[in-house]
């Protein structure tokens, strides 16, 4: 079976919106033990889930595995709330 | 400034038990926590015989983050760090407006610097590592993580000093208590186990091969033994200036009365009597006693040929025509390296206070070299007054601790 990443780089890669947002609130519940009443669009990942630098690390590490690509960094520049992210990787997903 | 130092609090996470309790039932018991691990010879050891420790589930204790950045050692360290807290009756609250400090022995982060280095070149880009993979790897893993926990802030650093690792950072506290510069001290060791950090050391042949017989292998001072045995896991003492305990009254397990440490400035592996009788004698002079006070030594003896008939020969010259018992919980333990002198005082305390020697398992035939010397063969109903701990390490690092029952 083909991994995301070997599909993403074959470009025959597509992924739903609602399953990214999905995947999104999976692995913020199962791996950062976040409250799922902490995840909605407009929350802000620092300030209201409280994603701090170094959960920013992890997240690079299970992007990778979850979406396929690799973050790069200054790119989160302007990503604030859940929302800002899952544009993030939709674009990055589905460009 | 000389103050007297003194132990309030235990916590203990050996494959001898996951608490006190258990523990001192495996120590009366004369009880083995020995066993073989499979995947060792698999992967080209030539013993796989190991102290058998289960990993501790921390979920219910801390949060991911805190959790991610523990190497095993640190997770066994903080089973034992917050057994002992608690025995000293020392809270969250407390730790916050009070300055705390920790020493913890640590020599090795095995695991954690080699899986991280196999996921390099995996992946070929450091920022697929984690943010848990830096702090699970340095060797001060143990005392950043528990000061981090625990909220301390005191003295804060590792000691690496191979099996004597936990026995000089007791001694480091003890010499910073008694100087007036700590009060209150979280002193311990910390041993990973698994495969990976002790190939190297399996490599120099110094491993027991019985590997039929696991709870048989372990025979310090025994003329039939034929390696150590690699074991681990986590020891924690809060110690604390005496005036400081009985003022916040708390318990008193004992009292470090001494200290001695010593090296032997000979070969890398080489055991020498000179250099353990030295770090002894200071040990025995910092206490202010003779060796014919001392009832009992909790010897090093890990069961190698070497090591064992160069501290009989030690032991020999100040123990022997003396009353002191000796015995070698390794031979129950195993040899939990950089724990060791941190947990055997644990072990040794334990005994004190609840009036028995645990057994020297295995010594069926003494060797030659410790035919002097008085050992406890079973489990021996003692009252204890000063006991004597000793720890010697690759390099020559010797260490001796001197306990009294308060």
């Amino acid at each position: 079976m083909q991994s995301y990443y070997e599909i993403y780089n074959n470009k025959q890669f597509y992924m739903e919106r609602v399953e990214i947002d999905q995947k999104v609130k999976d692995f913020l519940v199962s791996e950062f033990e976040i409250d799922e009443s902490a995840i909605k669009p407009e929350a802000r990942l620092r300030e209201d889930i409280g994603i701090d630098s170094l959960d920013f690390v992890d997240i690079i590490v299970i992007v990778d595995r979850t979406f396929g690509f690799r973050i790069v960094p200054e790119e989160l520049k302007n990503v604030v709330t859940l929302e800002d992210f899952c544009n993030y990787i939709d674009k990055k997903v589905n460009k | 400034m000389s103050r007297r130092v003194v132990i309030t609090g235990m916590g203990i996470w050996s494959c001898l038990g996951g608490n006190k309790a258990e523990v001192t039932e495996s120590l009366r018991a004369g009880k083995s926590g020995i066993g073989v691990d499979p995947v060792r010879k698999e992967i080209g050891f030539h013993s796989t015989l190991t102290g058998i420790v289960p990993r501790p589930d921390l979920k219910p204790y801390l949060d991911r983050r805190m959790r991610n950045s523990m190497a095993d050692e640190t997770e066994y360290a903080f089973m034992a760090a917050r057994e002992a807290f608690e025995q000293s009756g020392i809270d969250n609250d407390y730790l916050l407006e009070n300055e705390v400090g920790i020493l913890f022995g640590n020599d090795s982060t095995g695991k954690a610097v080699v899986e991280t280095s196999k996921r390099m070149e995996e992946m070929k880009d450091s920022f697929l590592l984690g943010a848990g993979a830096i702090f699970q790897s340095m060797n001060s893993t143990v005392t950043m993580n528990l000061s981090t926990i625990f909220h301390l802030r005191g003295v804060n650093f590792t000691i690496s000093a191979a099996c004597s690792s936990g026995a000089h950072s007791v001694g480091m506290a003890y010499l910073l208590i008694k100087q007036g510069l700590q009060d209150v001290i979280l002193a311990g060791g910390a041993q990973e186990v698994n495969p990976i950090s002790m190939a190297s050391f399996d490599g120099l042949n110094a491993f027991s091969k019985r590997m039929d017989e696991p709870t048989k292998a372990s025979r310090p001072f025994d003329k039939n033994r034929d390696g150590l045995i690699p074991s681990g896991g986590g020891a924690a003492l809060v110690m604390e200036d005496y005036d400081h305990a009985v003022a916040r009254g708390a318990t008193i397990l004992a009292e470090v009365i001494g200290y001695g440490f010593s090296s032997n400035g000979l070969a890398i592996s080489q055991p020498a009597p000179e250099g353990s009788v030295r770090a002894m004698v200071r040990a025995l002079n910092d206490a202010g006693v003779a060796a014919d006070d001392v009832d009992y030594i909790n010897a090093h003896a890990t069961s190698t040929p070497l090591g064992d008939k160069a501290e009989a020969e030690a032991l020999t010259d100040l123990f022997a025509g003396k009353k002191a018992i000796i015995s070698s919980t390794k031979s129950m333990t195993g040899h939990e390296c950089w724990m060791a002198g941190a947990s055997e005082i644990v072990y040794s305390v334990l005994m004190m206070k609840n009036h028995f020697i645990a057994p020297n398992i295995n010594l069926e035939e003494v060797d030659e070299a410790a035919k002097d010397l008085n050992f406890a063969r079973t489990t021996m109903d003692k009252k204890l007054d000063i006991v004597l701990s000793n720890s010697f390490g690759f390099g020559g690092t010797n260490c001796a601790i001197v306990l009294r029952n308060i």
